[in-house]
C-alpha cells in the first residue's frame, strides 16, 4: 500500500515491470481484504454454517443434536411451510408484475417532455425515500376499515371499502396496494432507460409509418428490455424477502392470511426457538430464490434485447 | 412528395390543409392537457399519504375520529408531537439510529469503495472470480443467512449492544456498493491517474487523494442509500436490541404502536392513539424526507449508475 519504490532505471524496463504486477496483486488483496472477511464471515461462513444448523434440532439454550434429515422431512410435510410459501407466491406473482406495469406507466409518463415535469419527478419519486416501520404505520392508518382515509374515499364514489388488513380476503391485496407507492426505484431505472433510447429510432419509424402503440412495442420494449430484466431479478429477490410490513401491520393475520415465508422463517428462529428448523426453511429460500434467478437469465435469451450484443 | 405537390398546384388546396394543421394543434393541446391531468393525478396519489399523516399528527383525538374525515385540523395541535416523543425515550432512540446510521454508512462507504477501486482499477489472479462472488451475494436473501450471523453476535457478546448493525458494514456489508464504487471509478478518465502514477503517488495515495476526491457524487450516492437502508432497518434491530434505551427508531416505534411501556401482545391494527402515532412517524420520516430533498439528483443518479450501467 505504501509509495511505489523509486524506478531504479529507465532501461530495465521488464523487470520493473514484472515487479509492479505483482506489487499490484499485492495491493489488490489488501484493499479487498476487509470485503474478503466480511465474505468469509457474514456470508460464506454463515451460509455453509446453516446447511449444519439444518441438520440438528437447536434451541441454542443447550447444545445442538444431530437428527439427519428430520429437519427436511419436518419441512416435507409441513402444512404452515406450504401455507407460507403459497401466500409468497401469490404476493410475487400479483405484485411483481403489477410493480413492473405501474412503474413503467409513470416512467412514460414522465418521459413527456412537458414544462414543470422535474417537480413531478420528485413528487413521484418521494414516497421511495422512505421505508420501515413508519411507513407501514401510516399504510395501516390510511387502509384502516372504519378510519381510513381509502376506505372514505371509495365510499365518497359509492364503492364498498374492504375491511383490508382485518380480512382474509383483503389484506394480501391491501399489501400490494401500499407496495404500488414505493416503486419510485424501478420507475428511475426505466425513465433513465427511457431517456437512453436513441431519438433517430424513433425517427426512422416515423417515417415508416409507425403509430405510436408500434413504436411502443418494436421500440421501446425491445430497448428497455435489460432494464426489465433486471427490475424482474430484483423485484423476485426483494418480493421472497418481505418481513417488516407484515410484521408490523398484520402479524402474519388475519388467520394467516399473510404468514409471509421470512415471517415464518423468523418465527421458528426467534420466537418457536427451533434453529435446525428455522435454518432448513432459510435454505429452502436461498434454493428458490436461486432457481428463479438462474430461469430468469435463461428465459431472457429469449427477450432480452442487448443493443450491439 | 405530398407536400411538394400541394403547394404547386396553388391557393385552392390550402384550405384544407390549414385544416388539418389547425386539428393537429387541437390533438397536441389534449395530448398535453391529459399528461398534466395524469401527471397532477399521480402527483396527488404519491403525496397524499404524507399530507394525511401530517393533517393527523395534529389533529385533537376527537377530531381523528371525527365523520366524515377533514383535512385541516380543528383546532391545530402542535402539543402532540411533545406529547408523542416524551411518552417513550425518543431522544435515545433517535441517538442511537443516528450512531448506527453514521457509523455504518461510513463504514459501508470506506469498505466497498476499498473494494471497488481494487476491481475497478487493479489487476490480480482470482479477479473474476472473487468479482462475481462479490455480485452473487447480492442473489442470497439476508435471512438465508441471518441465524448463523445472531449466533456469531451471541458468540461475541455483542447482544443487546449497536455492534451487530455496524461492524458488518466495515467488512463490505452489501455488494450493491462495491459495484457502484467499481462502475463510478471506471468512469474516470486513466489519464488522470497514470499522470499522479507518474507523479510517484502509491496506490492507497492513488485511492484518497486522486478517486476519491473525484467520487463525491458515487459517495453521496452510496451514503444516501445507505443511510436509507440504515435508518429504516427494523430486521436488524428487532433481533439483536432487547433493552428499551438501546432501541432504534424503528422498534421505538413499535413499541409506541403496542400501546406504550410493555411491548407485548401487539393486537393487530389495534391503535388507538392515532396522532401521536403519526406524530412520531413523521419525526422518524424527517431524516429521510430531508435528505431526499436535499441531495435528490445523488439518489437518482445512483440507482442509475448501478442499474443501467452493468
Amino acid at each position: 500500500m505504501g509509495r511505489m519504490a523509486p524506478q531504479p532505471a529507465r532501461w530495465v524496463v521488464g523487470r520493473v515491470h514484472l515487479r509492479q504486477a505483482q506489487r499490484e496483486e499485492i495491493a489488490f488483496y489488501l484493499f479487498i481484504l476487509p470485503w474478503i472477511a466480511g465474505f468469509l464471515v457474514f456470508w460464506a461462513g454463515p451460509m455453509l454454517a446453516s446447511i449444519a444448523i439444518s441438520f440438528t434440532q437447536w434451541d441454542i439454550l443447550t447444545p445442538p443434536s444431530w437428527t439427519g434429515v428430520s429437519n427436511f422431512q419436518k419441512l416435507a410435510t409441513d402444512p404452515l411451510f406450504y401455507h407460507s410459501l403459497k401466500v409468497t407466491t401469490i404476493w410475487v406473482l400479483g405484485a411483481v408484475p403489477l410493480h413492473q406495469l405501474v412503474s413503467l406507466a409513470l416512467a412514460l409518463l414522465l418521459n413527456q417532455r412537458v414544462p414543470g415535469r422535474s417537480l413531478f419527478r420528485t413528487l413521484f419519486y418521494m414516497p421511495a425515500a422512505v421505508s420501515g416501520v413508519a411507513v407501514a404505520l401510516l399504510w395501516l392508518w390510511l387502509l384502516d376499515p372504519y378510519l381510513g382515509l381509502l376506505n372514505f374515499v371509495l365510499e365518497f364514489f359509492g364503492l364498498p371499502g374492504p375491511k383490508w388488513f382485518t380480512s382474509e380476503t383483503w389484506a394480501l391485496p391491501g399489501l400490494i396496494v401500499m407496495s404500488l407507492w414505493s416503486v419510485g426505484v424501478p420507475m428511475v431505472l426505466y425513465l433513465a432507460g427511457l431517456q437512453g433510447v436513441p431519438e433517430e429510432l424513433y425517427e426512422s419509424a416515423a417515417i415508416d409509418g409507425a403509430g405510436e402503440l408500434r413504436k411502443f412495442l418494436y421500440i421501446t420494449i425491445p430497448m428497455l428490455s435489460p432494464v426489465i430484466l433486471f427490475n424482474l431479478v430484483w423485484g423476485v429477490i426483494g418480493s421472497f424477502q418481505v418481513f417488516t410490513q407484515v410484521y408490523v401491520m398484520t402479524q402474519g393475520g388475519p388467520n394467516r392470511a399473510t404468514l409471509f415465508y421470512v415471517l415464518y422463517l423468523y418465527r421458528n428462529a426467534f420466537e418457536y426457538f427451533e434453529m435446525g428448523y428455522a435454518s432448513a426453511l432459510a435454505w429452502g429460500l436461498f434454493l428458490i430464490v436461486i432457481a428463479l434467478t438462474i430461469l430468469q437469465f435463461k428465459l431472457s435469451d429469449r427477450w432480452v434485447h442487448y443493443q450491439g450484443g | 412528395m405530398d407536400v411538394a405537390a400541394g403547394s404547386n398546384s396553388g391557393l385552392p388546396l390550402a384550405t384544407p390543409r390549414r385544416r388539418a394543421l389547425g386539428l393537429a394543434r387541437a390533438l397536441k393541446v389534449v395530448r398535453v392537457v391529459t399528461i398534466y391531468f395524469l401527471l397532477v393525478l399521480v402527483a396527488f396519489l404519491m403525496t397524499m399519504p404524507f399530507v394525511w399523516m401530517l393533517s393527523t399528527s395534529l389533529k385533537e383525538a376527537g377530531d381523528v375520529f371525527s365523520y366524515p374525515p377533514t383535512l385541516i385540523p380543528q383546532p391545530i395541535r402542535p402539543s402532540n408531537y411533545v406529547e408523542a416523543l416524551t411518552k417513550l425515550p425518543f431522544h435515545l432512540f433517535y441517538r442511537n439510529t443516528a450512531i448506527v446510521a453514521a457509523a455504518a454508512v461510513t463504514g459501508q462507504i470506506l469498505s466497498s469503495s476499498l473494494a471497488g477501486f481494487a476491481f475497478a482499477r487493479l489487476r490480480a489472479r482470482g479477479q473474476n472470480v472473487l468479482f462475481i462472488l462479490v455480485l452473487s451475494t447480492l442473489m442470497v436473501p439476508e435471512p438465508v443467512i441471518m441465524i448463523p450471523t445472531f449466533l456469531i453476535f451471541r458468540h461475541l457478546g455483542w447482544l443487546d449492544t449497536l455492534l451487530p448493525l455496524i461492524v458488518p458494514y466495515y467488512l463490505g456489508g452489501s455488494a450493491f456498493y462495491t459495484f457502484m464504487f467499481r462502475q463510478f471509478f471506471r468512469g474516470i478518465p486513466l489519464e488522470l491517474t497514470d499522470a499522479a502514477k507518474i507523479d510517484g503517488c502509491g496506490l492507497f495515495g492513488l485511492y484518497r487523494r486522486i478517486l476519491m476526491p473525484l467520487s463525491l457524487p458515487a459517495i453521496a450516492s452510496a451514503a444516501i442509500f445507505s443511510f436509507f437502508a440504515r435508518w429504516n432497518d427494523f430486521l436488524h434491530p428487532l433481533i439483536y436490541l432487547k433493552s428499551k434505551e438501546n432501541f432504534t427508531v424503528a422498534l421505538g416505534l413499535r413499541l409506541f404502536q403496542a400501546g406504550g411501556q410493555t411491548g407485548q401482545g401487539v393486537a393487530q391494527g389495534r391503535v388507538v392513539e392515532w396522532q401521536l402515532l403519526m406524530a412520531a412517524s413523521v419525526v422518524a420520516m424527517l431524516p429521510c424526507l430531508l435528505i431526499f430533498f436535499f441531495l435528490q439528483r445523488y439518489f437518482v443518479r445512483g440507482i442509475v449508475t448501478t442499474g443501467l450501467k452493468g
